[in-house]
């Protein structure tokens, strides 16, 4: 019996008070693919940093090859024959391939021998493992996928034995996925050994021989991947039986509120993000957008909320929003009466040093209640009506002088929405409500969403969380690379159905329904 | 106008960018690997009155130039401390640096010397003399080339030379050392550096000292080359004006010899005339070629003609995290 | 979450990082061969010991208010004006057109018009990097820093090829009008019976501080404007999120900000010099960067920190007096410790200090 390839034994770390990995044993064996799944958060990543040499563990021990092995920094991790793909890459953009490649494991104090070796080298491995690139490329001009590949070749570049990906998938295209689960398949069957970590039970089903589980900040279980199923899997990581179905009642959806027609939005970069979409939204009912993340969500959140200029034409109430130049700004959004809850409510939602009453206002500074003539804030009535929607969204801790960074992330999300609830929108867009939130805030913000619903406000509502999605909306519109793949009624249709769609396996009749439920 | 004036003003041109251009090349190596630097200045005037003094207590330049690199070799450590050790803003660092080199070396100065904050005036194997170069004298009398050798590219100190040299030196350890490709990968992203297992304090660490040993040559040059002994002040915003032609010259070191030269002959040109004629324009007032090479850095920032982008990661100090 | 209590911050940390500036200096002042104590003594003595210094010392502290105000503002929105010593300069000429073209019939009319002029012209030389950073992206400390060498220039030719008077040598323009004399502490306490001596400069523009540092103030935190400055220097992305424009908030704050620095002409063009000479600021530019540090950008620390410098600067001229051998430039190299340990250095002794007490509040739960 060979040994295993990778042996962690009793791994702990903290971070201050939290404690992200907790007594972890770990083995992966030599030639396999093994997983490692959890929800964000988890402790994944913490311990394959461990692994890589970025942190140190607190407590244990890490075997490699059946010999116990120091790993104080990414020097040795790299000696120890471990090569790591981060999730967000690790290259020097105004490089060339070759040149990040060779970065840090130069042969010379010259560069001409390890250019030439790594040359040979890249194309020695682009044979063997589809890992084609261009060497004199630089990274800038690449495809997201082929600067994954430039990471691989990185690792393989260093002699890795283990290659580690961290959410490898998170940022490519099915076809992209695809290719990439080809190229880990024959590192595998060449000898290597591959540690997958994801929070996508497809792909953990998919291409990995063994899987790990874990659970904040514990190891849950391992198993064979013959052995389990996706559902077993997902008991395993969240701990509970699978989101509880809200009570809800049937909508009552009036008048179309939300118009958007041939909606079309570029990054920063130029790249076409959001491609030419139409969709509505009815007073009083939920729109849910389901989609993998980074198909264009975020940009169609931006462009509803006044972050980012678009092209097409969107109506709120039937009169045209501009998507570009002056009136299409936040400010103008939400004085139109759109109110937006963000993705990411620390870099966008919230001043994280502004304190509760403060932050309570953001984006409502102009406000009548908020002001005391044209220039002067109305203090007061701002501390006033802060307390009262803390009070309202059971915030604590309730101090209005509290900064934002000092609330929990359920608490952060209860002052975002609460600010946007307040003001009665007609539509109300909002980006991963309960992301990092706690299980508790989890049903109380989702019944204040369905309550504002029952209220009449059209809601648009964006989430990469299928059963949010399921559980809260009442119509499902997909996005895949930019586009409608598809349109549903909730009531009619079911996680397999919705999953397809999100693999962009597009259905031809969705224009139909779309015009129907308009 | 006739050769000899072209050629006399050339020449000063040559003399007057050296200084210019050693700060230039400092500046390139330190930002290049991400630390900003506005205390080049700072860094000039320390090594400026240090290598004067020495030079003039002992009566060696050598010493005094070892003197001079040895200040601003701390005053870069403090600078690597300061931004890269405790991550503090390296702007500030870089004011705090001005400050107290022009500070000290007032106060020092007039301590050591009584001279309201001089030097004594240096001479012989004090200072930094012309070097002839070969046949010079020989062929000075040969039309058209023969003054441009003998005038113009002979007669320099020996660091003016050094300072030429540096600029291919530069970008050969820039684009073909490992060393290079580390330093300008610390400067665009410290974490393809960090995971690469390679310290990126260390590397931040190793172009502040070299940004340092510049900045020493430059005040060398300017206190025991140039002139003859240390004046308060002496570097007279020389190190911003490196730093205007270091994004003149898109931190790239061929640009940089061309942009230092520039600034010299603009400087070159208003010690020489206090005002120029120019027809249909009118009398341009010295002030304005004095200000000329700031404007002109103004006109590269706006991104007017070609836009100068800094290193990716220039002035953040480096937090590990995932 | 654990908190460092707010005293900390404000007061414990400047603190600590101005007695480790002050322990250096002190090592400077030995290793030169006097006694730091007695240093320090004749520093106090000579600047808060008399009505004579003390009248030094504020007026060199009502410069310091101003251009430590304007990094402040600019700080707020997190900028760094590095142009206060510009922005001050062309501040001067401001001032000097309305003192020396316009006959005044008292200094209450005059006084008015001299702060448009004087805040104008300052923020008129920080027009061009605020445009620049806003639209184009260029760096304003960059852009700042050449703008204080092209106002050097500007001053020279200004001096001696137009507001020179014809015949004479020195660089620098006429005196103002006499109308334009602004009331000295000496004459303004005289008027309520209080005897103050009469060379201190220290004018009225001390109480202009004031209230200056009052304004500055309540537009940060009782002003909408104040409210979205701050929004986006703590988080630009944010503040696009709650509709504040980048554009707006970076070129008012750098307009304010050069106003301020060009107020402090008020001082000393209009106050003290009465003409406009050639180096009018002397580097109360830079010392504005480190009040700002000192004063964490809040008005009151600024106003302190201001006095602070202000002692230094007086009493500094105290010492070259009374200890030839520690000359005006120890001033410069307290300054510059001053500004590298609250500024540069600030992690050295803020991480420290912030891990004792998020400890110390664990251990008390």
């Amino acid at each position: 019996m060979t040994a295993p390839a990778i042996e962690l034994r009793h791994i702990s770390k903290a971070f201050g008070p939290v404690q992200a990995n907790k007594d972890i044993s770990l083995s992966v064996a030599p030639r396999t693919i093994h997983g490692i799944v959890g929800e964000n958060g988890a402790g994944k990543s913490t311990l394959m940093s461990i692994l890589y040499g970025f942190y140190r563990a607190d407590h244990g021990e890490i075997l490699i090859n059946g010999k116990p092995t120091e790993i104080p920094n990414s020097q040795a991790a790299i000696a120890a024959g471990i090569g790591m793909v981060h999730q967000h890459f690790k290259l020097v953009q105004n490089f060339s391939v070759l040149e990040n490649v060779i970065l840090g494991a130069e042969d010379d104090l010259l560069l001409k021998p390890s250019l030439k070796k790594a040359r040979s080298l890249l194309e020695q491995l682009a044979e063997e493992y589809e890992l084609r690139v261009d060497p004199d490329a630089l990274i800038e001009d690449l495809s997201v996928g082929h600067q994954q590949r430039v990471e691989i070749l990185k690792a393989l570049y260093r002699r890795a034995n283990v290659l580690i990906l961290d959410e490898p998938t998170g940022v490519l295209t099915p076809a992209e996925a695809d290719h990439l689960f080809r190229i880990l398949s024959s590192l595998r069957d060449e000898g290597k050994t591959v540690i997958l970590i994801t929070h996508k039970l497809r792909e953990i089903m998919a291409i990995t021989d063994t899987v790990s589980v874990m659970r904040r900040g514990e190891m849950t279980a391992t198993v064979r991947t013959v052995d389990t199923n996706p559902q077993h899997l997902a008991e395993l990581m969240v701990g509970r039986s699978v989101l509880l179905r809200l009570e809800k009642k049937p909508a009552q959806p009036g008048r179309t509120v939300l118009n958007v027609r041939n909606l079309s939005v570029s990054d920063g970069r130029g790249v076409e993000c959001v491609k030419n979409i139409s969709l509505s939204v009815r007073s009083g009912e939920i729109l849910g957008i389901a989609g993998v993340s980074g198909n264009g969500q975020t940009e169609l959140l931006q462009v509803l909320g006044g972050l980012t200029p678009g092209t097409g034409q969107v109506d709120i109430d039937g009169s045209e929003l501009p998507l570009t130049g002056p009136g299409s700004d936040a400010r103008a959004r939400r004085e139109t009466g759109i109110a937006h809850v963000p993705e990411d409510r620390q870099q966008l939602g919230l001043i994280m040093d502004f304190m509760a009453w403060e932050n309570m206002a953001f984006g409502y500074q102009h406000d009548d209640r908020c002001r005391r003539g044209p220039f002067l804030m109305n203090v007061n009535s701002m501390q006033d009506y802060c307390l009262e929607n803390m009070q309202k969204f059971d915030v604590r801790p309730m101090s209005i002088e509290a900064l934002a960074k000092n609330f929990s992330g359920g608490n952060q999300q209860k002052i975002v929405l609460a600010r946007e609830i307040d003001r009665n929108p007609v539509l109300l867009v909002v980006g991963q409500p309960t992301r990092g939130v706690d299980v508790g805030a989890i049903e109380f913000i989702h019944q204040q969403i369905l309550d504002l619903r029952d209220a009449g406000t059209a809601i648009l509502l964006i989430s990469v969380e299928l059963d949010e999605i399921l559980s809260l909306s009442d119509r499902v519109v997909v996005l895949f690379d930019g586009r409608i793949a598809g349109e549903r009624i909730t009531a009619e249709t079911n996680e397999a159905e919705l999953g397809l769609l999100m693999a962009g396996v597009t259905d031809a009749s969705a224009p139909d329904k779309a015009a129907n439920s308009a | 106008m006739d050769l000899l004036i072209v050629v006399q003003l050339l020449d000063s041109m040559l003399r007057l960018s050296a200084p210019l251009l050693f700060a230039c090349l400092a500046g390139l190596y330190s930002e290049r690997a991400g630390i900003f630097d506005i205390g080049l200045e700072g860094k000039m005037l320390a090594s400026a009155f240090f290598s004067a003094a020495f030079a003039a207590s002992t009566g060696s330049v050598w010493i005094g130039m070892c003197a001079g690199l040895t200040a601003s070799v701390l005053l870069a450590l403090v600078h690597g401390v300061a931004s890269i050790t405790f991550r503090g803003n390296q702007l500030i660092s870089g004011v705090a640096i001005n400050f107290l080199a022009s500070g000290l070396t007032a106060l020092v100065g007039q301590n050591w010397f009584k001279l309201g904050g001089r030097t004594p005036s240096l001479a012989g194997d004090a200072r930094f003399l012309p070097v002839e170069l070969p046949f010079a004298s020989a062929v000075a009398d040969v039309p058209v080339l023969g003054p441009i050798y003998s005038e113009l590219l002979s007669g320099h100190t020996v660091l003016v030379y050094v300072g030429l040299l540096a600029v291919p030196a530069t970008w050969w350890i820039l684009f073909r050392t490992r060393f290079g490709l580390r330093l300008r990968a610390v400067g665009e992203n410290p974490e393809a550096v960090d995971t690469g297992g390679i310290s990126v304090a260390r590397l931040r660490y190793q172009a502040t000292l070299i940004c340092g040993l510049l900045c020493g040559l430059g005040g060398a040059y300017l206190a025991t080359g140039m002139a003859a002994g240390f004046i308060k002040d002496m570097t007279a915003g020389k190190g911003f004006m490196a730093l205007a032609a270091l994004i003149f010259a898109k931190w790239r070191p061929g640009y940089a010899l061309y942009a230092c030269l520039l600034f010299g002959l603009l400087e070159a040109i208003a010690i020489r005339y206090q005002s120029i004629e120019i027809q249909g324009v009118g009398t341009v007032p010295v002030q304005f070629m004095q200000a000329l090479p700031y404007i002109l850095t103004i006109i590269i920032l706006a991104g007017f003609v070609g836009k100068a982008i800094p290193p990716r990661a220039g002035g953040e100090p480096y937090v590990k995290e995932l | 979450m654990n908190k460092v209590p707010k005293w900390v911050d404000v007061a414990l940390i400047p603190l600590a990082n101005l007695v480790l500036a002050l322990l250096v200096s002190g090592l400077v002042v030995l290793w030169i061969g006097e006694n730091p104590l007695k240093a320090m003594q004749i520093i106090v003595q000579g600047s808060l010991g008399s009505a004579y210094g003390l009248g030094y010392t504020l007026y060199y502290a009502t410069n310091f208010v101003f251009t430590g105000l304007a990094v402040a503002v600019a700080f707020q929105a997190r900028m760094f004006n590095i142009g206060g010593e510009g922005q001050a300069l062309l501040g001067g000429v401001g001032v000097a057109l309305v003192c020396l073209f316009i006959n005044w019939p008292h200094w209450l009319l005059a006084l008015p018009v001299a702060i448009a002029f004087g805040a104008l012209f300052g923020a008129g030389w920080a027009l061009i990097p605020a445009y620049l950073q806003a639209r184009r992206g260029s760096h304003i400390v960059i852009t700042t820093i050449m703008f204080n060498f092209i106002a050097s220039a500007l001053m020279v030719y200004l001096l001696v090829n137009q507001l020179k008077p014809a015949g004479q040598m020195s660089p620098e323009s006429g005196p103002f009008v006499p109308g334009a004399h602004l009331p000295t502490a000496h004459e303004m306490l005289a008027w309520i019976g209080i005897g103050f001596p009469k060379s201190p400069p220290v004018n009225v523009t001390f109480i202009v501080a004031l209230i200056a540092c009052v304004l500055v103030w309540l537009l940060i935190w009782r002003t909408k404007l104040g409210y979205a400055i701050r929004a986006f220097g703590h988080n630009e992305s944010a503040a696009q999120y709650a509709g504040i424009s980048s554009f707006r908030i970076i070129m008012i704050s750098m307009l304010i900000s050069g106003g301020l620095a060009g107020l402090m002409a008020i001082n000393s063009v209009m106050g003290e010099a009465e003409r406009l000479l050639i180096n009018s600021v002397q580097g109360a530019g830079f010392v504005g960067i480190a009040v700002a540090l000192m004063g964490r950008s809040h008005p009151l620390g600024v106003l302190l920190a201001a006095i602070l410098f202000g002692v230094l600067y007086q009493g500094g001229a105290e010492l070259e007096f009374e200890l030839p051998a520690v000359t005006r430039e120890m001033i410069i190299v307290i300054q510059g410790l001053v500004i590298l340990f609250t500024g540069a250095l600030e992690n050295m002794v803020r991480i420290p200090v912030e891990n004792y007490f998020v400890r110390r509040g664990t251990g008390a739960r």
